[in-house]
C-alpha cells in the first residue's frame, strides 16, 4: 500500500496534494485550492483556482468581492472532481452552511480531511456524514475532556430566562458573523422568539446570503443607531469585538452575553467580562471528536489544529496511531 | 440543586448589586422550602459540612479518567472543582439528581468515611453546572461575592419588609428558616423577635453637606462627640447571653471574649469597639490586629486589649428605650455606664460648643489624647428617637478632610471582572533620597482602584499601555522618573507604620482624588512629607 504522504503532505502553506497539485484550505495564495468552509482562516483570497460548494464560494465572494480568485468552480456534496488521477469529493461537515471535509482518493487509498466539523444538529447547516477513510484528518479546537458543550437548546434557554428575569436590560449576544449567528437565530426561533432580532451592521451581510439560501431566520431589525439606553427586553446580536465597547453602550445596561464553547470554562468569561456566558460552539466538543474517531477507527488519524497533544494522547490509549500534522495559521481561538 | 447551580453560576459572574439582588430574589421566590433555606444559609457562609478533602476529590476523578488527560485539563482550567465539573466521565443508569436538601441531610448523617462515595454518586447524576455547585459546597470554597447583608436584603425584597425588620429577626432564625419564609410570604406569623440577645437594626448617620446643611441646623437642636475610628458595636446583654454584634449584624463575640465578658449589665449599649489601654484609646490599626483574627488568643488579648466607648442605650434593664429622645437616652446612658463595673466599657463624652464656628474649629485641631485618634465629629439631634437606617436629619458625620499627597505612578495591574482588559490598580510611590549624592528615587507608599471615573480610566490606561517598562504577568511597571510620569493627587485617611513595606508606612483608603496631568513629576511629594505626618502624632500613627 502507498504511505499516505505520498498523497498529502503538510507544507509551509498549508496540507498538499503533490499527486494532484493542489492544498486544502491553504494559508497563503497558491496556484490550486480546495477549501473546507468560509471562514477567514480556512477561506482566503488571491488563489489561482478554488473548488469548493457553491455556498463556500459564495461566502468567500462576499467577503473578498467577486474577484476573490483567479477561478472558482463549485462541487456538490457526493460529486466527484478528478485532477490528475486523484479523485475530490466534498462531503457535509456541520460545521457552518456550506461546510465540507474533503474526500481525496487515489490508487485505493482515501484520505477525509474534516476541516472545522461537529456532530450536533444545527439548523442552519447539512449534518456531518462519517466517511470511512485510510487516514482521518481532524481538528483539535477543543481537544480537552473539560470541553463537553451542553444541550445548545438549554444554552437558549438560559438566555430566554434571563431575558425575562431582566425585562429592563438589554441583552447583547456576542456571536461571530458567519455561522454562529444564524445558528443562535435559528435556535432563538425554534424556542419561540418571534420578536424582531436586532442586529449589528457586520452581521448583516452574511444572514442576508443565509437567507438566499433557504435559511429562515425571521424578522431581523437594525440596530438603532441613535438610540441610547433603548432596546430594553430586547436580544441583540453583535460580533464578540463589539460587545462591552462604546458602541454597546446605547443599550439600556447591556447584559454582556456570548455564545461560543469557550464559555464553558468560567475563567475565560470572567476574563472577557461575560456576564452571561452560552456555551454553543460550532466545533466538535470532546465527546465528539474522540467519539468520531472511534466510530471511524481510521488506520492514522492527523491532527492539525488545536489541543493536538491531549488528542493525540488519547488515540494512543485506544491503540489508534496519531500525529499532529502542525499546521500553522488556523485561528484556534476564534469560535 | 438544578437551581441552586444555576445561581451559583450567575452570582459568579454578576457585578452589579441590583441584578444580585434580582438573581437571588427570584431564586427564592421560584423554589420550594427548605432547598431555598438551606441554599441562602450556603450563600452566608451559615452552614458547615464535613468537608471533603480536595486530594479526595482529585482521586476520585483519577480512578475514572486517565491522569495524564486530567493533569492538562487541571492546568488548563486552573481550579480543582471547575475541572472535576467538567470533565467527570459520568457512568450511564446515575441516579435522578439530588436536591440540596437531600445532599444537606446525608452529608449531616454521614459517617466521614462515606462522605466520598456519596459525593461519587452525586456526581454521576448531576450536570457539569450541578457538580461545580456541589463540589463548591462540599469543599468549602463558596466565593461568589454575596454579603450576608445583601442577602438580607434580598429577603426583604421577597416579604416587602425592611432590612432592618430582616436584621432584627435574622439571629433567632436557624436554616432552613421555614418559619421567617412563611412569615414574608404571608402564610404565617411574624416569628418571635424576643429572642433574649438578639440583634437591633442601628441607627446610621448622614455625612454633613457643609454649604447646604449647616445655614439650615440650628447649633442648639444638637449635641457633638467626637466619631471614634474603631468599628460600630452593639453591646447586648439579656437574660444571661452576651453578645456584640457588628452594625449589619454578624455576632464577632468569638473574637472578643475579653469585651463579651465585661458585659456586666442588663441591656443594650451601641457604642465604638476600641482597643483601650488604661482608659486611653489605641488607633485603628491596634483594633485591626483584632479584627484580623477570628478567635483571640490570651498574648494578644494582653498587648490589644479591647473595650467599647459607649454612645447610645437601646435597652436599659427589660425597657425598651429606642422611642426616647436622645437626650433623654443620654441621661440614662450616663447613669447606665456609671454602674457597670470594670474598666472596658466607658463613656463617649459630649463636647460643648456655641456654634458651628467653634465645633469646626475643635474639628480641625483636635486636643491631644484620645481625641487625635478621632475621625472627626458626629451630631445627634437632642430630640431624635433612635430609628433604624439612615434618616436624613437626626445624625449627622462630620468627618475631618482626607490628607492629599501628590505621588507618582510606578506600577500598574488589571483588575478584575469587568475591568478585568484594563489597568486598574494602580501602585504609586513618593521621592526618597538615596544615599548621599546618588540623588533620588521613588518608593511605592501605597495602592488604589478607586477614585477614578469611566473616562479617566480609559485614559490611566492608555498612560500605562504607552509608558510601559516591563511587564510581570497582569502587573507593568510604567516609565516615572523625573522626566516622564504621571502625578496622581492621592487621598488617604490615615497613616501607620508598617514594616511589611518597603517605605516603613501604610495608608488607610487610599484613593485617586485627581490625575495630575499638569504636575512635573519631579514635584511629587517626598517621603520626608509622609514620615513628618506620623512623627506629629504619638504612637506612629495618624488618623483622621
Ligand atoms: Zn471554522
Ligand atoms: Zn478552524
Amino acid at each position: 500500500m502507498i504511505r499516505p504522504e505520498a498523497l498529502l503532505h503538510p507544507r509551509p502553506a498549508g496540507l498538499y496534494c503533490a499527486p494532484g497539485d493542489f492544498y486544502i484550505d491553504p494559508v497563503r495564495p497558491v496556484d490550486r485550492a480546495v477549501i473546507t468552509h468560509g471562514h477567514a482562516d480556512h477561506a482566503r483570497a488571491g488563489h489561482g483556482a478554488v473548488l469548493a460548494t457553491r455556498e463556500t464560494l459564495a461566502i468567500m465572494a462576499s467577503r473578498y468581492g467577486k474577484n476573490f480568485a483567479g477561478n472558482a468552480e463549485a462541487l456538490r456534496y457526493g460529486e466527484v472532481s478528478r485532477r490528475d488521477g486523484v479523485e475530490v469529493s466534498l462531503a457535509p461537515a456541520g460545521h457552518v452552511l456550506g461546510s465540507a471535509q474533503v474526500v481525496v482518493r487515489w490508487k485505493g487509498l482515501t484520505i477525509v480531511v474534516s476541516g472545522d466539523y461537529k456532530r450536533r444538529r444545527d439548523p442552519t447547516c447539512q449534518p456531518f456524514e462519517p466517511i470511512a477513510c485510510d487516514v482521518f484528518v481532524t481538528e483539535a479546537t477543543f481537544g480537552l475532556p473539560v470541553f463537553r458543550h451542553p444541550s445548545d437548546a438549554g444554552e437558549i434557554e438560559r438566555l430566554l430566562k434571563s431575558v425575562g428575569q431582566f425585562p429592563d436590560r438589554t441583552h447583547v449576544v456576542g456571536v461571530y458573523s458567519l455561522g454562529k449567528a444564524q445558528r443562535v437565530i435559528g435556535l432563538l426561533r425554534e424556542a419561540g422568539w418571534d420578536r424582531a432580532i436586532p442586529v449589528h451592521g457586520a452581521l448583516e451581510g452574511l444572514n442576508a446570503l443565509y437567507a438566499e439560501f433557504g435559511v429562515e431566520l425571521g424578522n431581523l431589525a437594525r440596530v438603532d443607531p441613535n438610540s441610547r439606553f433603548g432596546h430594553a427586553g430586547e436580544i441583540v446580536l453583535a460580533p464578540p469585538s463589539a460587545i462591552s465597547t462604546p458602541w454597546a453602550k446605547r443599550f439600556a445596561d447591556p447584559v454582556d452575553a456570548f455564545a461560543s464553547g469557550w464559555m464553558r470554562v468560567r475563567a475565560r468569561a470572567r476574563q472577557r467580562g461575560v456576564e452571561l456566558p452560552l456555551v454553543i460552539s460550532d466545533h466538535a466538543d470532546w465527546d465528539e471528536l474522540t467519539g468520531t474517531l472511534a466510530e471511524l477507527r481510521p488506520g492514522e488519524v492527523w491532527i492539525t489544529h488545536g489541543r493536538e497533544e491531549a488528542l493525540a494522547h488519547w488515540c494512543s490509549l485506544q491503540g489508534l496511531s496519531a500525529r499532529a500534522l502542525e499546521v500553522v495559521g488556523y485561528d484556534e481561538e476564534g469560535e | 440543586m438544578r437551581a441552586f447551580a444555576h445561581l451559583l453560576d450567575r452570582l459568579s459572574l454578576t457585578a452589579s448589586r441590583n441584578a444580585k439582588l434580582t438573581l437571588v430574589r427570584d431564586f427564592l421566590r421560584n423554589t420550594p422550602d427548605p432547598d431555598r433555606g438551606w441554599a441562602l444559609a450556603a450563600l452566608c457562609g451559615e452552614l458547615t459540612f464535613k468537608a471533603a478533602k480536595p486530594a479526595a476529590i482529585r482521586a476520585t476523578i483519577e480512578a475514572r479518567m486517565d491522569a495524564t488527560l486530567f493533569a492538562w485539563s487541571y492546568d488548563y482550567v486552573g481550579d480543582l472543582a471547575e475541572t472535576v465539573a467538567l470533565a467527570w466521565p459520568g457512568r450511564p443508569g446515575a441516579n435522578r439528581p439530588p436536591d440540596l436538601s437531600e445532599v444537606v441531610d446525608a452529608l449531616a448523617a454521614a459517617k466521614r468515611a462515606e462522605v466520598p462515595v456519596l459525593i461519587e454518586a452525586w456526581l454521576d447524576a448531576l450536570d457539569a453546572d450541578g457538580r461545580w455547585a456541589l463540589l463548591k459546597l462540599v469543599t468549602g470554597g463558596l466565593r461568589v461575592g454575596l454579603s450576608a447583608r445583601l442577602a438580607r436584603q434580598s429577603l426583604a425584597d421577597l416579604g416587602g419588609v425592611s432590612v432592618s425588620d430582616i436584621e432584627e429577626l435574622w439571629h433567632g432564625m436557624t436554616p432552613p428558616y421555614g418559619d421567617l419564609f412563611a412569615w414574608l410570604e404571608g402564610r404565617g406569623e411574624r416569628p418571635a423577635a424576643d429572642r433574649p440577645g438578639r440583634f437591633r437594626p442601628v441607627m446610621l448617620a448622614q455625612a454633613i453637606d457643609e454649604l447646604t446643611d449647616f445655614p439650615k441646623l440650628n447649633p442648639a437642636d444638637y449635641a457633638a462627640e467626637w466619631k471614634w475610628d474603631g468599628i460600630r458595636v452593639q453591646a447586648v446583654s439579656e437574660r444571661g447571653q452576651r453578645r456584640l454584634y457588628t452594625r449589619t449584624g454578624d455576632e464577632i463575640s468569638v473574637a472578643f471574649p475579653d469585651v463579651a465578658a465585661a458585659l456586666e449589665f442588663e441591656g443594650v449599649i451601641d457604642g465604638e469597639l476600641l482597643v483601650m489601654r488604661n482608659g486611653a484609646v489605641g488607633s485603628f490599626g491596634d483594633l485591626q490586629q483584632r479584627l484580623n483574627r477570628k478567635t483571640a488568643d490570651a498574648k494578644l488579648m494582653a498587648s490589644h486589649p479591647a473595650g467599647i466607648r459607649a454612645y447610645d442605650l437601646l435597652l436599659a434593664g427589660a425597657i425598651d428605650v429606642r422611642h426616647l429622645p436622645f437626650r433623654q437616652r443620654r441621661a440614662r446612658l450616663e447613669a447606665f455606664v456609671a454602674g457597670i463595673s470594670g474598666e472596658r466599657i466607658d463613656l463617649s463624652p459630649l463636647q460643648p460648643f456655641a456654634d458651628w464656628d467653634q465645633l469646626g474649629a475643635l474639628r480641625i485641631s483636635p486636643p491631644g489624647g484620645d481625641a487625635s485618634h478621632a475621625e472627626g465629629l458626629m451630631l445627634k439631634r437632642w430630640d431624635s428617637p433612635y430609628l433604624a437606617g439612615r434618616p436624613k436629619g437626626p445624625w449627622f458625620k462630620w468627618k475631618r478632610d482626607p490628607h492629599l499627597i501628590d505621588a507618582v505612578l510606578m506600577y500598574a495591574q488589571r483588575g478584575h471582572g469587568k475591568r478585568s482588559g484594563v489597568y486598574s490598580d494602580f501602585t504609586f510611590g513618593v521621592w526618597r533620597d538615596e544615599a548621599a549624592g546618588v540623588g533620588r528615587a521613588l518608593t511605592p507608599v501605597g495602592k488604589a482602584y478607586f477614585g477614578f471615573t469611566d473616562e479617566e480610566l480609559k485614559l490611566l490606561d492608555a498612560f500605562v499601555r504607552e509608558n510601559t517598562i516591563e511587564k510581570f504577568g497582569p502587573v507593568r511597571s510604567v516609565r516615572a522618573d523625573g522626566e516622564v510620569g504621571l502625578v496622581l493627587e492621592v487621598a488617604f485617611e490615615g497613616l501607620q507604620r508598617s514594616s511589611r513595606h518597603k517605605s516603613g508606612l501604610a495608608m488607610r483608603f487610599p484613593r485617586i482624588s485627581r490625575i495630575r496631568w499638569d504636575k512635573p513629576a519631579r514635584d511629587a511629594d517626598e517621603l520626608a512629607t509622609l514620615e513628618r505626618l506620623l512623627a506629629q502624632s504619638a504612637g506612629g500613627t495618624v488618623n483622621r
